[in-house]
């Protein structure tokens, strides 16, 4: 049941939930249980709403930006990862395997806002061993949405 | 000038959905709960495949009988999911739908004369293969008492001299009824006691709520006397690759095959590489799009209970077969009626055999968002019919 809950409410978290039972035949009650004790556990961390801000007209810049690192004794990268997540202008750090530590996802309101972050924050600390910065020029699809494409219904209208 | 058509296509009646059809495309703003194909587009990796085929050149005939390598693929998925066993090289052939599959299974059967049972409600096509194969079709008029199941009594009323088959069209489309195990033994017993042939359209197979579907062929004494009928359209969201397979008995199937050679040469090439992708890699696909109907499903019979829309809870295919008995006029008027003031098309329930009066057959292959809007304006319409019967 949990996982059916979490399925739908990841796709769409402004449902209600009296339909939600009704969708997966169970009660409002059971739904609404499940949900308060998974946002206790913070199974549900959140609930967000995508936006493609490329239609408003708001000015934003992404980047993604690789970070080599030296681990610390006895915190590995957590210490780290911890000083750079909490500036509000991060949006997500991921610990990577392969050829760079941390994947920090940033948003800033210029290039400047950005290289700025990355030259004054990021590569001052004493951990931090490289980055590379990449700035996301169009996003197509994003968290499992295709961003702007509006399908239509193709098929004929009545058939056997 | 002579008449250029035969007798027989004459006593054949277009299909009566297509009347509709043709009121509903005149008309805009329609939302429209009348198709009989999955609204999910065909899983991506299944697409790639065809096109990965087209791009390397995979554009030539098959062997009649469709891809050795599908074949084999479509051998295993049955007896993994149906306990079917077939040998991929004599007793499976693929087909241009599973809808060729019951042309050539009668054209290969049938003598003049000979009588094929079709229990009604069903999808459109049974009854003039039959009479274009030269036999004789006799309905069966299932009730919704019996959710709309075939049963031993109602067979053996049927069954006469000249019976040589019987149609199991089942999860059924447009009434959503499915067969359980105990209901298949009943008739499989008759059929084997009156050598009965069953051709068994399982097309549907996939699409089942609770329940696994159980397919006729497996039962004990039965293999011998059935054909199995599935394709690729409605479990994999594929009706445009028109590709589907038959599978019984070697001798039925090596005539079929003459058939099919003569008259199709072999299903689309394309189609049969993607649908091996299908098999394949595909079953997560499935069970996400059956998740989905199930909670639309469970979303309409709530809907109908709302509105005091007396429905039996179908558990198969994507169709509900609501019953409008209570408003005292036909499916035809109660559906045109619906379409031309709330601008909802659905199918009269008689369009799939007299014994579908009274009831719409209302498909949920459709997104929540669409179906919500449709059970807002069903609900409105039915609240002015009780408002105008007072």
């Amino acid at each position: 049941m949990r996982e059916q809950i979490l399925t739908f409410l990841e796709k769409n978290s402004k449902i209600d939930l009296k339909e939600l039972a009704v969708l997966l035949g169970s009660s409002e009650e059971v739904i609404a249980n499940e949900v308060a004790q998974m946002e206790k556990e913070q199974v549900i961390c959140g609930y967000h709403t995508l936006i493609d801000w490329e239609k408003t007209s708001s000015e934003k810049v992404t980047a993604l930006i690789e970070v080599r690192v030296t681990p610390q004794r006895g915190q590995g990268f957590d210490s780290i990862a911890e000083r750079i997540y909490n500036y509000p202008e991060v949006q997500s750090v991921y610990l990577i395997s392969g050829g760079y530590d941390l994947l920090v996802i940033l948003e800033g309101k210029s290039l400047r806002d950005v290289s700025s972050f990355v030259s004054d924050k990021l590569s001052t600390l004493d951990t931090v061993l490289s980055t590379a910065t990449h700035f996301i020029l169009k996003k197509y699809k994003d968290y499992g949405t295709i961003l702007g494409k509006k399908s239509k219904d193709e098929r004929m209208l009545v058939t056997p | 000038m002579r008449n250029p058509l035969s007798q027989k296509i004459m006593t054949i009646q277009p299909s009566g959905i297509r009347k509709f059809f043709d009121i509903v495309s005149e008309m805009e703003d329609v939302i429209s709960l009348g198709v009989g194909e999955p609204d999910f587009d065909t899983p991506w990796h299944i697409r790639d495949e065809g096109i990965y085929t087209l791009e390397k050149g995979k554009t030539f005939y098959t062997s009649n009988a469709g891809l050795k390598e599908l074949r084999v693929e479509i051998a295993r998925y049955l007896e993994r999911r149906f306990d079917l066993h077939y040998d991929p090289v004599h007793e499976i052939l693929v087909t241009v739908g599973g809808s060729e599959g019951i042309d050539v299974a009668l054209r290969a059967m049938l003598d003049p004369g000979d009588e094929v049972l079709i229990p009604e409600p069903c999808y459109v096509s049974y009854l003039p293969c039959v009479v274009l194969a030269d036999g004789v079709p006799v309905t069966i008029e299932l009730k919704e008492e019996n959710q709309f199941r075939l049963t031993k009594e109602e067979l053996l009323a049927a069954i006469t001299d000249k019976t040589k088959i019987l149609v199991m069209p089942f999860p059924n489309n447009p009434t959503g009824g499915v067969m359980r195990r105990a209901d298949l033994e009943a008739i499989a017993e008759v059929c084997i006691e009156k050598d009965i042939y069953v051709l068994s359209d399982e097309i549907y197979s996939e699409l089942t709520y609770g329940e696994d579907h159980v397919s006729i062929g497996s039962l004990p004494g039965m293999r011998e006397r059935t054909l199995t009928i599935n394709g690729f359209s409605k479990s994999y969201a594929m009706t445009g690759w028109r590709l589907g397979y038959i599978c019984g008995p070697q001798v039925i199937i090596e005539q079929m095959t003459k058939i099919h050679q003569f008259a199709i040469m072999c299903a689309p090439t394309n189609s049969q590489y993607a649908a091996v992708e299908a098999l394949r890699h595909g079953d997560s696909d499935v069970a996400q799009m059956r998740e989905a109907y199930n909670q639309r499903r469970r979303y309409l019979m709530h809907a109908f209970k709302e509105m005091g829309l007396p429905c039996f809870e179908p558990f198969g295919a994507f169709y509900v077969f609501p019953c409008i008995k209570q408003f005292g006029m036909s499916s035809d008027e109660f559906a045109t009626r619906l379409l031309e003031e709330e601008h909802v098309a659905v199918v009269p329930g008689n369009a799939f055999g007299a014994c579908g009066e009274g009831f719409l057959r209302i498909s949920y292959a459709y997104s929540l968002e669409n179906l919500k809007v449709a059970m807002g304006r069903l609900g409105r319409f039915v609240e002015h019919l009780r408002e105008w019967q007072k």
